[in-house]
């Protein structure tokens, strides 16, 4: 599942992830940059990650299939639970290439940051970056949250942007993700940005069907759901713009450890490139529609993009 | 069944890793409750703390101890040791029950006579005692084991692969077959493995044919 | 520990406790959705496991069925109802009752069955119907064992309720999601002990009531066996 994750006492919580991780810090394999010559670095695995959100998946796949094609070994470590897990393994060297997000990985590292717009989240998100750990080329390709509404509702009181909110005279009720309820993008921070007064129902499906489902019943009127969800244009859907910037821009960008060299980091960055957003929404629908595993569709989308 | 042509090899990996979690969760579980169940059973003293304390494990939610059990013995999140644990705490709370109740089971009658023909308390607990358990104890071995492969489940939503992934996978890309795949799954995997209990407890034990129905059906509770 | 101290600090503390999602309401909403859940689950599975235990006939069949039921993860089911039933309580109810069926059902067919036939035969010579059978011989002396399973599904159903909060804004469990995900973990551990707490409380009721209104059932074939020297 995806995450955005806002967090209110920094401290604590990486203290409890490292905690956690202890084991994982164990049985790691101590990748020191030092130690490592810039000859034998082409017969080192390089270890790929993903998030335990499909889209990410194939995200993964598609570099892990790039670079297995130019020539690296790779071991793939896909589907790993959440944001406070994975981020210490990138951070200890056990992981060397991850597909992340920019605005909720910079909300990770900064939770109070103020950059809101698609150039200062990259920007403060490079900065932020720990030691050891580098920022690669952003993509086009945006997968974010954002406020949802049902075509029918946004007509019958004519919404284009979150403002319009304020002139819907029925009560609204937000779903979403439970820790949404206390994040700047729940309820409270549509109230103190916006002024929009709306109650909230924890649905614990991170934006997915049963989300739609519950909009479509008419159990809420909102919902956070990710733009590049295929269920947005399935169902008819319409993600209201944010206009005072509650939402953090979020682009593809992939995170990498010091194992990826310059060759590596060509053959990612052009894969990058090569992904738009209306492709991101293609691969996911193809996931969702096709069923095919994140494998095959990584293949496919590589043959049509050749990277090298 | 356009998701199972294209996923089956997904299918096999998750039901292995699945079974690799459950079968050494079900070993431990019976090893560790079988002497305390005994125990408990012996020693009257001990009997009520000792169900008392397994109640509670019991009932403990699994998902908050699938979180707290690594922050507690300093092991990855997503590590099988966490869910091997987890699973192991639980499986522990409902075999100790059978246990005990197995070893009540065993004929007063039978264990004197055990001790007349001057057999060591090992002797009648090694002869005597637990070959006459046996029926119970293979009673609450399936419920152990039929619950751990439903349990592991839960382990999904952090992270640990398992056919559990199914559901949440599924559940994210709204693929009903993916769900109902894993479902289907899980119950003939348990299906599988409940039959495999009954047919051992059928070779360890010929000589209970006709009591089998009535015990097997009771220990079910 | 650390944490174990947070959590107690947010236990203890007044404002937890006051409010829409406060740890009051929260224990009632889980309280009541458990008592809903078993009282529905018996009404269906009690019934027919007297039946199958008075008949003998079927035993087989739900002797797997339980199995199967047992074996059914309640995450897939509550995932599966969930796409159908949309949000609400509905979906979670459904699934909690499948969950506390099978212990309610056995208890019902093995106490039943327990009953020595020489008693039940001796009933039927006496010329009782099959229904007064049931009601005034094998009823009371099935109760144990329905007790018990009644008190093992009452467990897990205040368990797993927790699972209900995965689609409705309902009982303890919003703890444990919202400390999950939102890694609020004083929050998360505060609520699982609610919950244990609560077990414990409703275990220890049944084993009063137990106590109090039944024989050991342990001792139960003494006592019948005294009819029969």
């Amino acid at each position: 599942m995806k995450n955005t994750h806002r967090i209110t006492s920094a401290r604590r919580v990486r203290t409890t992830a490292a905690v956690i991780t202890i084991g994982l810090a164990l049985s790691g394999c101590a990748s020191a940059s030092d130690l490592e010559s810039p000859s034998d670095s082409e017969s080192q695995t390089i270890v790929v990650g993903s998030q335990d959100y499909y889209s990410n998946e194939i995200i993964a796949e598609i570099y892990a299939q790039a670079l297995e094609a130019a020539g690296y070994d790779v071991e793939r470590d896909l589907r790993i639970g959440q944001r406070e897990v994975y981020v210490e393994e990138i951070e200890n060297g056990s992981i060397d290439l991850f597909p992340e997000y920019t605005g909720p990985l910079l909300e990770f590292w900064e939770p109070d940051t103020a950059a809101r717009l698609d150039q200062d989240v990259y920007d403060a998100l490079v900065d932020s970056a720990p030691e050891g750990v580098r920022i690669l080329d952003r993509s086009s390709a945006t997968d974010q949250d954002a406020y949802t509404v049902t075509r029918g509702f946004a007509e019958r009181y004519e919404l284009k942007t979150i403002d319009d909110l304020t002139d819907v005279p029925e009560p609204l009720v937000l779903g979403g993700n439970s820790e949404g309820e206390n994040r700047p993008n729940g309820p409270k921070g549509l109230k103190e940005t916006y002024g929009v007064d709306a109650s909230f129902a924890p649905i614990e499906d991170g934006g997915g069907p049963l989300t739609v489902k519950a909009l479509q019943d008419g159990d809420i009127q909102l919902a956070i759901i990710y733009t590049a969800d295929p269920s947005v244009q399935k169902n008819d859907l319409v993600a209201l713009e944010d206009t005072r910037g509650l939402f953090l821009a979020s682009h593809v960008v992939p995170v990498a450890s010091e194992k990826i060299d310059a060759e590596a980091e060509k053959v990612i960055n052009t894969v990058s490139a090569a992904l738009t957003p209306a492709g991101l929404v293609a691969l996911n629908a193809q996931s969702v529609d096709e069923q095919a595993p994140a494998s095959t569709i990584a293949k496919q989308w590589l043959e049509e993009n050749p990277v090298s | 069944m356009r998701w199972l042509s294209q996923n089956w090899e997904t299918l096999l990996q998750l039901t292995a890793s699945h079974l690799a979690l459950v079968l050494p969760s079900v070993v431990l579980s019976f090893l560790i409750a079988v002497p305390i169940g005994w125990a408990a059973q012996r020693r009257r003293w001990a009997r009520d703390p000792a169900l008392t304390l397994v109640g509670i494990l019991y009932a403990i939610p699994s998902l908050p101890l699938f979180v707290l059990i690594p922050v507690m013995f300093g092991l990855g999140l997503r590590s099988a040791a966490n869910a091997i644990i987890v699973l192991t705490v639980y499986g522990t709370a409902i075999m100790v029950r059978s246990a005990a109740d197995a070893f009540a089971s065993v004929p007063e009658d039978a264990r004197l006579s055990a001790a007349a023909i001057g057999h060591s308390s090992w002797q009648r607990l090694w002869m005597v005692e637990l070959p006459l358990a046996i029926p119970v104890m293979v009673a609450g071995l399936r419920v152990l084991v039929v619950s751990t492969i439903s349990m592991v489940t839960v382990a999904s939503v952090i992270g640990i692969q398992n056919l559990g992934t199914l559901f949440t996978d599924g559940f994210q890309r709204g693929i009903v077959a993916e769900v109902v795949a894993g479902l289907v799954v899980t119950v003939l995997l348990a299906l599988v493995l409940d039959g495999g209990c009954i047919l051992m407890a059928r070779l360890l034990t010929p000589w209970t044919v006709s009591q089998r129905r009535v015990r097997g059906a009771s220990a079910w509770t | 520990m650390d944490l174990i101290q947070q959590a107690f600090a947010w236990l203890i503390a007044p404002t937890s406790w006051i409010g829409d999602s406060g740890i009051a309401r929260r224990l009632s909403e889980h309280l009541v959705f458990t008592v809903v859940v078993v009282g529905v689950a018996a009404t269906i599975a009690l019934p027919v496991g007297v039946v199958i235990g008075h008949t003998r006939r079927g035993t087989t069949l739900v002797s797997a069925a339980t199995g199967a039921a047992r074996a059914m993860p309640t995450l897939g089911l509550l995932t599966l109802l969930g796409l159908g039933l949309g949000i609400g309580l509905v979906a979670p109810a459904i699934a909690l009752i499948v969950l506390a069926s099978p212990s309610l059902l056995a208890g019902a067919y093995a106490g039943v069955q327990s009953v020595d036939r020489q008693t039940v035969d001796a009933a039927r010579a006496m010329g009782m119907s099959e229904p007064a059978i049931i009601r005034t011989v094998e009823l009371p002396l099935a109760a144990p064992l329905i007790l018990g399973g009644l008190r093992s599904a009452t467990l897990q159903v205040v368990a797993t309720a927790t699972l209900a909060a995965y689609t409705s804004n309902t009982g303890l469990g919003r703890y444990i999601f919202a400390g999950l995900k939102g890694r609020e973990y004083a929050e998360l551990i505060g609520g699982s002990a609610l919950i244990v707490a609560l077990a414990l409380l409703l275990d220890g009721i049944f084993a009063l009531v137990q106590r109090v209104t039944l024989r050991d059932p342990h001792r139960l074939p003494v006592t019948t066996e005294r009819h029969h020297p």
